[in-house]
């Protein structure tokens, strides 16, 4: 769960306080600057030592705010996720939402789901994935959660994107016999993901006036 | 026992490995960037390589309960090919990654003049990021590099008690600690140590900065000779607390200097019944 720059204010105090409140000047300052992103800015090398500085449990959230407050465009964060640990990868993907980047940083998304990182599958169907995949993707993306070990819960919008989905419902039942044909058991989350593809109730007019 | 593995090439071996270092009680380990058996020809298969030592690897690690960090450096043999000294200009963006507790492997190998560059540039790179610096020994003509090595040490901006030095045997192991340097050795089954040789180092140098590592591979080596010495070493009448200090407490001094070992390993990831380093994912 990401915390806001409020909740780190609260938290962080001395020298981790000072550390955020300068990299996130510097990353207003290449904001109000975007001709210059020609490079790295100062911004981004803070990114990588956020969480030494304010510490690992909020690394995630001051990458977050950094990428927000520079309001990184696609050539920035596809350079943070290429050129970044595992760690600073998933910053990224947890942060796509919340910038104006349209669908044009799928392939990030789509580069974590081709991982067997799980850390990385899980950021992968976030809010962003879960906006932008298109439905073969993401089916497969459901399915690669299942087998990695991803707990169900990352899925964003799962019920909304899985209801009357009855490919998925297939692909879900022939995971399921195959594992039972192995011998092997089923993950405790599929049969989860399988009832939400149940087709929404038929809505009655009065319900759907249009 | 807790056991830290200071130089250990995971890359090369396999989830046994991983599962059977955990048994024999290794909880931390470092990987140094080396040559992989196969000459590299482009920076780009080096960048793939250091993002598989900050991703992958400590991500298989960590489903075994070891944490596992890395140095990052051009290598010395690989430093004579001109197609791969480039690397040298990307070291600054890798170094500054959290895993990144040393620039390693650097040091000698045929002791020529683009090793020379590659070494002094390195341990200037180790200087400016204050980061301890991890330096081979060669294998060929072992006494003559050690002490080229060590001279080239003095004249740089990094203090000795941040240079780690490999691979040392019974000739070396003297001036490397007269150096002011910390001294490594490699227990391989049958070149440069084995486990009766180090207990006879143990005995006549005593434990201060001395680290024992299995520099496993792809090659013939064990990844549990840091356990084995360690079992020697009770044996020939050492304590609990020198193995201790030998096989954890150095190497997280040394390695600690870089401020950025995290020992509290977090639990494994997320898995279920099997876990997502099977393969056949999808």
């Amino acid at each position: 769960m990401l915390s806001s720059r409020k909740e780190l204010d609260d938290r962080l105090r001395g020298a981790a306080r000072a550390w955020l409140d300068e990299a996130l000047a510097e990353a207003a300052h290449a904001a109000a600057h975007p001709g210059a992103d020609s490079g790295s800015p100062p911004w981004e090398l803070r990114f990588a030592s956020a969480g030494r500085h304010c510490g690992l449990e909020h690394a995630d959230s001051v990458r977050a705010l950094l990428l927000v407050e520079a309001r990184a465009g696609l050539p920035a964060v596809t350079r943070l996720y290429e050129q970044g640990t595992a760690a600073e990868r998933r910053a990224v993907l947890l942060t796509l939402h919340r910038l104006d980047l349209g669908a044009t940083a799928l392939p990030l998304v789509e580069d974590a789901l081709r991982t067997n990182d799980t850390r990385l599958v899980a950021a992968a169907v976030g809010p962003y994935g879960a906006a932008h995949l298109d439905a073969h993707g993401w089916r497969h993306a459901v399915l690669k959660c299942l087998f990695t070990g991803v707990p169900a819960e990352a899925l964003d919008r799962l019920g909304e994107r899985a209801r009357g989905d009855a490919e998925l419902a297939r692909m879900l039942s022939d995971f399921a016999a195959e594992r039972t044909a192995a011998g092997r058991p089923v993950p405790a989350g599929l049969r989860t993901v399988l009832d939400l593809t149940a087709p929404a109730p038929t809505p009655t007019p009065t319900e759907e006036p249009r | 026992m807790r056991i830290f593995d200071p130089h250990i090439h995971m890359t090369s071996r396999t989830t046994d490995d991983y599962r059977a270092m955990y048994d024999a009680g290794v909880r931390a380990l470092v990987e140094p960037s080396f040559w992989l058996g196969q000459p590299r020809t482009s920076p780009a298969s080096f960048f793939d390589y250091f993002d598989a030592l900050l991703g992958w690897e400590p991500f298989r690690a960590s489903q075994y309960g070891i944490a596992h960090h890395c140095t990052l450096a051009l290598n010395p043999k690989e430093a004579n090919d001109p197609r791969c000294t480039p690397v040298l200009d990307a070291l600054p963006r890798y170094l500054v990654k959290d895993s990144v507790v040393a620039v390693g492997e650097i040091g000698y190998d045929s002791m020529t003049p683009a090793e020379d560059t590659a070494l002094a540039a390195q341990l200037q790179l180790a200087a400016d990021h204050a980061l301890p610096a991890l330096v081979h020994t060669p294998h060929r003509d072992k006494l003559a590099g050690l002490h080229r090595t060590i001279d080239v040490i003095r004249e740089s901006d990094l203090s000795p008690e941040l240079v780690l030095l490999d691979h040392l045997n019974e000739t070396t192991v003297t001036d490397a600690l007269d150096s002011g340097c910390w001294a490594g050795f490699s227990i391989y089954p049958d070149t440069k140590m084995d486990e009766d040789r180090m207990i006879t180092v143990l005995r006549n140098h005593g434990t201060d900065r001395i680290l024992v590592n299995s520099a496993a591979d792809w090659g013939k080596s064990d990844p549990l000779k840091t356990r084995k010495v360690a079992d020697t070493m009770l044996k020939a009448g050492f304590d609990e607390d020198d193995v201790d200090k030998v096989l954890w407490r150095n190497p997280v001094a040394f390695y600690g200097q870089s401020g950025r070992l995290q020992l509290d390993t977090a639990a494994p990831g997320p898995l279920h019944e099997g876990n997502s380093i099977l393969r056949g994912g999808e």
